[in-house]
Order: C-alpha cells, then sequence, then structure tokens
C-alpha cells in the first residue's frame, strides 16, 4: 500500500449522474475505509483536530476504524458532533481537517470526510444508538428554525432532560439540507430524515408551519407560552439580485427559488405539482457552493449550464469537491466574467445577458484579487435562463417582531460567540441568522453551544 | 394537518372554506394571506383571508378552481384536512394600521374584481366596527359569479355590482362605474382599494391616477414559500424590486409596474398546462387549449 494516495472512492459515473438526482459519491465500503484510516500515523500533536471547527477526536476513531470498531468510532464522533452523515458529506473539508494532515505535505491527506461519513452511515444503517436521554427536568426550550443549528441545539436539549420544541416556518424540517442542498449531494430520505427521525425519538416536538414573528411571536412564547429560553436558529435565507437592467424579465430566478422548487417542492418529480423552468442555456452567476448547486441542479434539469464568476478559478468559493464533479458533469465555467444587463425579447423572456470580462488586480481588504472590469470588453452571452447565486442575508422578520432583539448593520443577530446569548434576556441565537452564510459545520457548534449556555443557565434556576 | 371545518360554493368552481387554524385565526389582520398545501405532493398556494374569529379558531379562504392545484383542493370535503396551512403572510392592510380618526376622515371606495371580493370583505368588515361604512363596486362574468354579497352588503355602504354581461347590476366594466360614479354622480373618494385580476387593477389605477385618487392594490404575484427566501414573487413598484410576500401585498397602485407583473405571472404557464392536461386527460396530447387564465377579464 502507498501510504501517500488515498484509497479511491466510487460514484457514479459522470455522464451517467448528469442526468439523475441520484447521490454522486456511494461511500467507502468497509474495507476500503479500514484501510483508508490505516494510511493514518495517529499523530501525537495531530494537524487535523485543531482545523476542525468541533474538535473532533480524530485520530481516535480513525483507529477504531482501523480496528473496524465502528460502533466505538461512532461515539468518539457523537461527542463533538450530532451531525456526521451530514458534514461527513458537505464540509470543506480541504480547508478544514484535511488542510493540515501531515500526510498532505508529501502526498494526499486523510480522507477524515469520507470516513466520518462512512461512520456516520455505517450506524445508522446498523441502529446504533449513541445517546441516552435524562428524565424530563420540568423546563422547557424553544427552539426556532430547524436548520443544522436549531436541530443540534434540540438534540442536545433533550438528551440533558429538557422538553424542546422546534418551530419551522416551512412544511418539511431539515432548513438548508431539505431545501438548499441538492438530493444528489446529501439524500433528503436517508440522512436528512434520519437525524430529525432521531431527534423524534429523543422526544423533540417539531411543529412545522409556524412563521415566528408571523403566527407567534418570541414575546409569546416567553410569556404566556410556557417556555424558559428560546434558541433562534432561523439562518440567512433572504436572497441577493444584482440590481442590474433586465433582472425582473422571465427566465431570471434566485437559485434559492430553483433549488427550493426542485429540492423542497421535489418539482423534478413529474407526480409532484410544483412547476419549475429551465431553459435550453442556462447562466448561474456566482461561484459559491450554492452557484454549484444550482449549476447541477439546471444540467440534470436538461439546461446546458454555464457558472459566471468575476474572479478566477483559484477565487471560487465552493468546495473543491464540488467544483471537480460540476465540471465533470459538464458544467462550463465562464471564469473572470460579469454580467451588466439581461436582454429580454419583445415578451419580456431573456434571450442573452451582457457581460463584460475581468481581470484581477489588486488585492482588496479580504485578501483576495480584487477583479476589474477590462472596458470595452462587453459581450453578448447567449442564454434563455439566468440564475442569481450571489449569496443570502438573514430574514429581518424575528428581529422586527421582538423588542430588545438587536442586529448588526448586516441584519445579523448579535449574540456572544461562546454562549450564544443575544442582547435579549433567555433568548439565544446561533448559525447562519449569526454570522451570515457560512457552513453547517459552524451553525451545528453554535447549537450545541447555545445549548450549552442554556443548559448553564436554567441549571441554576429552581 | 388542517381540518376542513365548512365548505361551501359560492359560484361555479369558487369555494369558501373554513379551516381550523387556531393559531392563525388569533392574529390574522385584514389584508394578509396563508400559504396552503392540499396533499403531499401538493404546492405552496397563497389565498387571502378571507375571514377569522379566534374565538372559533376557523379561518376562512375563497378559492376559485384556476389550475391544477387549486383544482385539486376544492375536491377536498367538510371533515377532510389541508397538509399545510401558513400564516397570516404578508403585511396587514393598509387601513389596519391607520389612525382611526384619520380614518374616519376619508371616504373610501373598494373595487373588487371576481375572487378579489374575497380579500375585500376582511377589509370592509374591520372598518365597519371602526363605524366606517366604506362604499364598493363588486364586478363580475355574470350574475352567478358574484360572490359573498350579502356579507358585503351589510358591512358597507354603497353597493354597486357590475356584470360584463349585464345580468345584475350596471352593464360593463368596473372601471366604467368608477368613472361614472365619479363623473356623473357627484361621487367624491379619498382613496381606492382595488383587488381582482391584475389587468383589472391595472386599469382601476390608470383611471384614479386621472382623478388624482390615492389607490392600494394587493398583488397577486406568483410564490413559492411566500417569506422572502425566493424572490419568485418580486414585482417593480417605483423603480425599485419589491418581494410582494413580504413588502407586500398591498402597494401603491400608481406606483406599480403592472405590464411586467402580469408577464411575470405566466412564467409557468405552459409547465402549469402540461400538468393540467395530465390531470384532465392522461391519454389525451397536444393541445392546451382548455386552460383558463386565472380569472383574467
Ligand atoms: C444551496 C446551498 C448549498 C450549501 N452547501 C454547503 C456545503 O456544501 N457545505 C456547508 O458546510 N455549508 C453549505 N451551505 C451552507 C449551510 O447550509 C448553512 O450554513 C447552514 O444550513 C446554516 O444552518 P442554520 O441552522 O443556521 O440555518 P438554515 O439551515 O438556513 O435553517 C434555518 C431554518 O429556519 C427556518 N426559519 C427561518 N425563519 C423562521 C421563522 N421566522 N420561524 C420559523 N422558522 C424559521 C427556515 O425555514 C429554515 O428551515 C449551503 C447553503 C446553501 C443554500
Ligand atoms: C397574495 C395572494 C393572494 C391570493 N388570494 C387568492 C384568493 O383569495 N382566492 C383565489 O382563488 N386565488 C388567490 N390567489 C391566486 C392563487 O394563488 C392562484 O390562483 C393559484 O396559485 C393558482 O394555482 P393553480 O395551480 O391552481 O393554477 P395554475 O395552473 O398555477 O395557474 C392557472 C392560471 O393562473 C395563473 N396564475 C398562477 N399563479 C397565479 C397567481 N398567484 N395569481 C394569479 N394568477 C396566477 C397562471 O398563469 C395560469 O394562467 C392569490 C394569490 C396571491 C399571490
Ligand atoms: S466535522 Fe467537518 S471539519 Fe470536522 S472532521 Fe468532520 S468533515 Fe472534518
Ligand atoms: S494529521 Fe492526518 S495522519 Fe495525523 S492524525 Fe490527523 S488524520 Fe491522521
Ligand atoms: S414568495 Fe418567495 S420571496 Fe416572496
Amino acid at each position: 500500500m502507498d501510504r501517500f494516495k488515498r484509497t479511491p472512492i466510487s460514484e457514479q459515473d459522470p455522464k451517467e449522474r448528469a442526468k439523475n438526482f441520484k447521490e454522486v459519491c456511494l461511500g467507502y465500503t468497509k474495507e476500503e475505509a479500514m484501510r483508508e484510516a490505516s494510511r493514518c500515523l495517529n499523530c501525537k500533536k495531530p494537524g487535523c483536530v485543531p482545523n476542525c471547527p468541533v474538535a473532533i477526536n480524530i485520530p481516535k476513531f480513525i483507529s477504531y476504524v482501523k480496528e473496524g470498531d465502528f460502533e466505538s468510532a461512532a461515539k468518539v464522533i457523537a461527542e463533538s458532533s450530532s451531525l456526521p452523515a451530514v458534514c461527513g458529506r458537505v464540509c470543506p473539508q480541504e480547508t478544514q481537517c484535511e488542510k493540515n494532515c501531515v500526510l498532505g505535505i508529501k502526498g494526499e491527506a486523510i480522507a477524515i470526510g469520507k470516513l466520518e461519513r462512512f461512520v456516520a452511515d455505517w450506524s445508522r444503517e446498523h441502529d446504533i444508538n449513541t445517546s441516552k436521554p435524562l428524565p424530563y427536568n420540568g423546563k422547557k426550550v424553544a427552539v426556532i428554525g430547524s436548520g443544522p443549528s436549531g436541530l443540534s441545539c434540540a438534540g442536545d436539549l433533550a438528551k440533558l432532560g429538557y422538553k424542546v420544541k422546534i418551530f419551522e416556518a416551512l412544511h418539511e424540517p431539515g432548513g438548508v439540507l431539505v431545501y438548499g442542498i441538492p438530493e444528489f449531494r446529501l439524500p433528503k430520505d436517508t440522512v436528512v430524515k434520519h437525524e430529525i427521525d432521531n431527534l423524534r425519538k429523543l422526544g423533540v416536538d417539531i411543529e412545522t408551519d409556524v412563521i415566528i414573528g408571523k403566527t407567534i411571536t418570541i414575546d409569546e412564547l416567553l410569556n404566556g407560552g410556557g417556555y424558559d429560553a428560546v434558541f433562534v436558529g432561523s439562518g440567512a435565507g433572504l436572497p441577493k439580485f444584482m440590481n442590474i437592467p433586465g433582472e425582473n424579465s422571465n427566465g431570471v430566478f434566485s437559485a434559492n427559488e430553483i433549488l427550493t422548487r426542485n429540492n423542497l417542492m421535489k418539482a423534478f418529480r413529474p407526480e409532484y405539482a410544483t412547476p419549475i423552468k429551465i431553459g435550453k442555456k442556462v447562466a448561474v452567476v456566482g461561484g459559491g457552493n450554492v452557484a454549484m448547486d444550482a449549476a447541477r441542479t439546471a444540467l440534470r434539469l436538461g439546461g446546458e449550464a454555464h457558472i459566471v464568476y468575476r474572479r478566477s478559478l483559484e477565487e471560487l468559493p465552493a468546495r473543491t469537491e464540488e467544483v471537480h464533479h460540476a465540471k465533470e458533469e459538464g458544467v462550463i465555467f465562464d471564469l473572470l466574467t460579469n454580467p451588466v444587463e439581461i436582454i429580454a425579447d419583445e415578451k419580456g423572456w431573456v434571450k442573452g445577458m451582457k457581460c463584460i470580462r475581468m481581470k484581477l488586480g489588486e488585492p482588496d481588504e479580504s485578501g483576495r484579487r480584487k477583479p476589474v472590469e477590462i472596458k470595452g470588453s462587453e459581450f453578448l452571452m447567449d442564454v434563455d435562463t439566468v440564475i442569481m447565486a450571489l449569496g443570502t442575508s438573514p430574514n429581518p422578520l424575528i428581529p422586527s417582531t421582538t423588542k430588545g432583539l438587536e442586529t448588526n448593520k448586516r441584519n445579523c443577530i448579535i449574540a456572544q460567540e461562546d454562549t450564544g446569548l443575544t442582547t435579549k434576556d433567555k433568548v439565544y441565537a446561533g448559525g447562519d441568522a449569526v454570522t451570515g452564510s457560512a457552513t453547517v459545520i459552524l451553525a451545528m457548534a453554535a447549537g450545541r453551544k447555545a445549548a450549552a449556555a442554556i443548559h448553564e443557565r436554567l441549571s441554576k434556576e429552581k | 394537518m388542517f381540518k376542513i371545518a365548512e365548505k361551501k360554493l359560492l359560484a361555479p368552481d369558487i369555494y369558501l372554506m373554513k379551516v381550523e387554524a387556531p393559531r392563525i385565526a388569533k392574529t390574522a389582520k385584514p389584508g394578509q394571506f396563508v400559504i396552503v398545501i392540499t396533499d403531499e405532493r401538493g404546492e405552496r398556494i397563497p389565498l387571502t383571508i378571507c375571514d377569522y374569529d379566534s374565538k372559533t379558531g376557523l379561518v376562512a379562504i375563497v378559492v376559485q378552481a384556476v389550475g391544477s392545484s387549486t383544482k385539486e383542493m376544492v375536491k377536498l370535503n367538510e371533515g377532510d384536512s389541508l397538509r399545510d396551512f401558513v400564516g397570516p403572510l404578508g403585511n396587514p392592510s393598509e387601513l389596519a394600521n391607520m389612525d382611526i380618526e384619520a380614518l374616519k376622515k376619508e371616504k373610501i371606495m373598494f373595487v373588487a374584481g371576481g375572487v378579489g371580493a374575497a380579500p375585500v370583505y376582511p377589509q370592509l368588515k374591520y372598518l365597519h366596527g371602526l363605524g366606517i361604512d366604506a362604499d364598493v363596486i363588486v364586478g363580475s362574468k355574470s350574475k352567478n359569479y358574484m360572490i359573498l354579497e350579502d356579507e358585503m352588503r351589510a358591512v358597507s355602504g354603497n353597493f354597486y355590482p357590475a356584470t360584463d354581461d349585464g345580468s345584475y347590476g350596471f352593464k360593463g366594466l368596473v372601471t366604467n362605474l368608477l368613472e361614472d360614479l365619479i363623473k356623473n354622480k357627484g361621487k367624491k373618494y379619498d382613496r381606492v382599494v382595488t383587488i381582482g385580476p391584475m389587468i383589472m387593477m391595472k386599469f382601476v389605477c390608470k383611471l384614479t391616477k386621472k382623478y388624482g385618487i390615492k389607490t392600494i392594490v394587493s398583488l397577486n404575484s406568483i410564490m413559492v414559500d411566500g417569506t422572502g427566501m425566493c424572490g419568485a414573487c418580486r414585482v417593480t413598484v417605483g423603480g425599485k424590486t419589491r418581494f410582494t410576500c413580504v413588502e407586500g401585498p398591498e402597494f401603491d397602485g400608481h406606483l406599480v409596474d403592472f405590464d411586467e407583473a402580469m408577464r411575470r405571472q405566466t412564467i409557468y404557464k405552459s409547465e402549469e398546462a402540461v400538468k393540467l392536461h395530465r390531470q384532465n386527460d392522461p391519454q389525451e396530447k397536444g393541445c392546451f387549449c382548455k386552460i383558463d387564465l386565472g380569472g383574467v377579464k
């Protein structure tokens, strides 16, 4: 065995998968996982752990995998993470745990994410229970939003004996895991539903179709609603547009609209009622995970998909693996290109997008080289659908209907980093609602920190 | 699940349903709407709240079966349940937030078209509760399409029916009637609120602009989530892009780009036509000629 080479993992053939919504990566087999685990040097001072936002004891769980003791591996992971099947699939590992793996210096880093996913999938298939809830302690907590932050906060509190109720605005729980990230990266019926069923088994009650701030307010939950504390994990779901001419033409969508129609409403399945409209040539504007997901969805729905991004390949914020997968499937990358106008036909439908070429200039505050327009380089892209994937911001609904809950200029809820406590007594917050769009693992970690802080506080009260 | 406590046929293909939704019944205000999903595979359909009662916990909606999803919905009967019923969404009507004394000084006219009578009713009722009886014009295809007449008459001032075929009340468009009242009958209004098909609202606004009467419209853009998450409902108002679901549904009618709004309503027309066809007649292929245009006159 070559210690410096990763154990290959099987994936659906790119030509095949570009036409279906089944998961791309098929995961390791037992033997493959053990082989990959045996590459790990079990470092005394591991480079991996400090770069995992929740500091999973990576060498320890991997050494159990090496021995074939997957149950013990699952328990090690469960000490730090409550959504390993999700994070093993969607974490940007190359910039986190795998970034400073010592093996990465001379060869390929350990496939930590893939091993985590293997352990999580194995324990799901073998019905391994990693936790036992304590008896009811007489206290009630309301959790707003059922994304990764809300789910993990609710899970931790339920294990500590709290009666927890999650209120979710949409008709299905899961947040971005359900409406945003597509099926081909994160299977809903197996992985996400399992996490939610587990919470229900812990006694967490989930009420969908409740919009906090509209159906009922935080103040009502705390005063008269019988809740001792509230956690806000409402995410950052508001889409941005470019504000360029022609953007309201028929055929211009936000990535959120396309993804919600397809993932949450299952528009790709003919027996579901929600329609979706993807033309023959689709431009997706943006370079993050959301843009990749939208482009690969458009491709699967039969369009020719282009990523239009104003910087170069190196600056693409999406996960490397997704960019690689997108390329394999046939997504075309139009880099250093920025739209300036959307052109519509006489009936108001998109018939083209006027773009300008960019070059990289001096580094900006973020340290990335700033894209600058090349004068006179405008050209017309022949497209009939444009999908804007320019990022999202938190919904102002909750702060605007909750007295004393303060936000910053970016509409993010102000919360203490270590506890999630907001400017309002008994109200905690975490995840994208606090940070703006970030990652699943950070949202999960924030939910868990807030759960600990809520417990710390409520266990002192009699 | 949300149980249908009562169902009533108001006019051909137009039903009133009273749904058990106590939380919404308690917080709803005139001008707001709900999103309804009929069953597991259904889509999210926005419908205006027509009436609500915090004591019984019932919320009334009026639904016109125009396409595949609304046709599925009206198949349900009393005792059946809707899978989802979310709300109250959107901002309450401007009237419901206004100072009551200021409101009492205004002469208000409502202009409703088709099922637009449903969202007008709770506003009339609210005003009536404050001792204000506004005038109403209700337009419909013919007499048997006129809905909620008795309910509205009970809470309004002058009630003016108009029908396309002249089978009841004024023969002609609501705009002709409104202009007749203003120009020939000496009626003065400080505010017009108009709800109905986009094309009707567009022409009402054109008319009231001529007479300098402030006009509020309630837009029925295509929606998905109804919470500001997707941008499907965006409209241009006063040159700016606004999201109907969270910034509306009411806007100053004189600032709305109706041509764009009407065009955007047609985005999914061909997809919907396929679905409707499949539902009506799985064997038949080809023609989509039977499509109802959503009550647009
Ligand atoms: C398309 C897409 C792809 C992504 N890909 C990745 C990836 O590969 N890797 C990664 O790490 N991260 C990825 N992310 C980011 C990641 O999904 C988010 O950072 C994470 O989901 C944030 O979790 P959260 O719990 O804060 O919020 P969310 O997951 O956004 O959940 C918030 C929930 O709260 C609900 N809610 C909002 N307001 C209310 C209210 N008023 N009342 C009741 N409920 C409410 C919402 O409906 C939603 O269900 C992606 C995001 C998107 C959109
Ligand atoms: C805020 C709001 C309040 C509404 N209140 C009511 C109400 O109280 N009663 C009622 O019957 N309807 C109401 N509507 C309209 C209702 O939501 C649509 O009729 C319904 O979504 C059509 O669904 P469908 O699948 O049956 O028809 P589709 O097959 O989707 O459409 C049939 C026809 O209607 C058009 N259409 C699609 N969506 C809309 C829409 N949102 N508005 C207008 N035309 C549309 C299509 O272009 C097509 O021509 C409201 C819409 C909004 C946004
Ligand atoms: S949670 Fe994410 S960062 Fe941490 S080990 Fe797992 S994949 Fe790596
Ligand atoms: S740094 Fe790499 S080799 Fe070392 S313990 Fe972590 S995963 Fe194993
Ligand atoms: S309906 Fe999605 S933003 Fe308005």
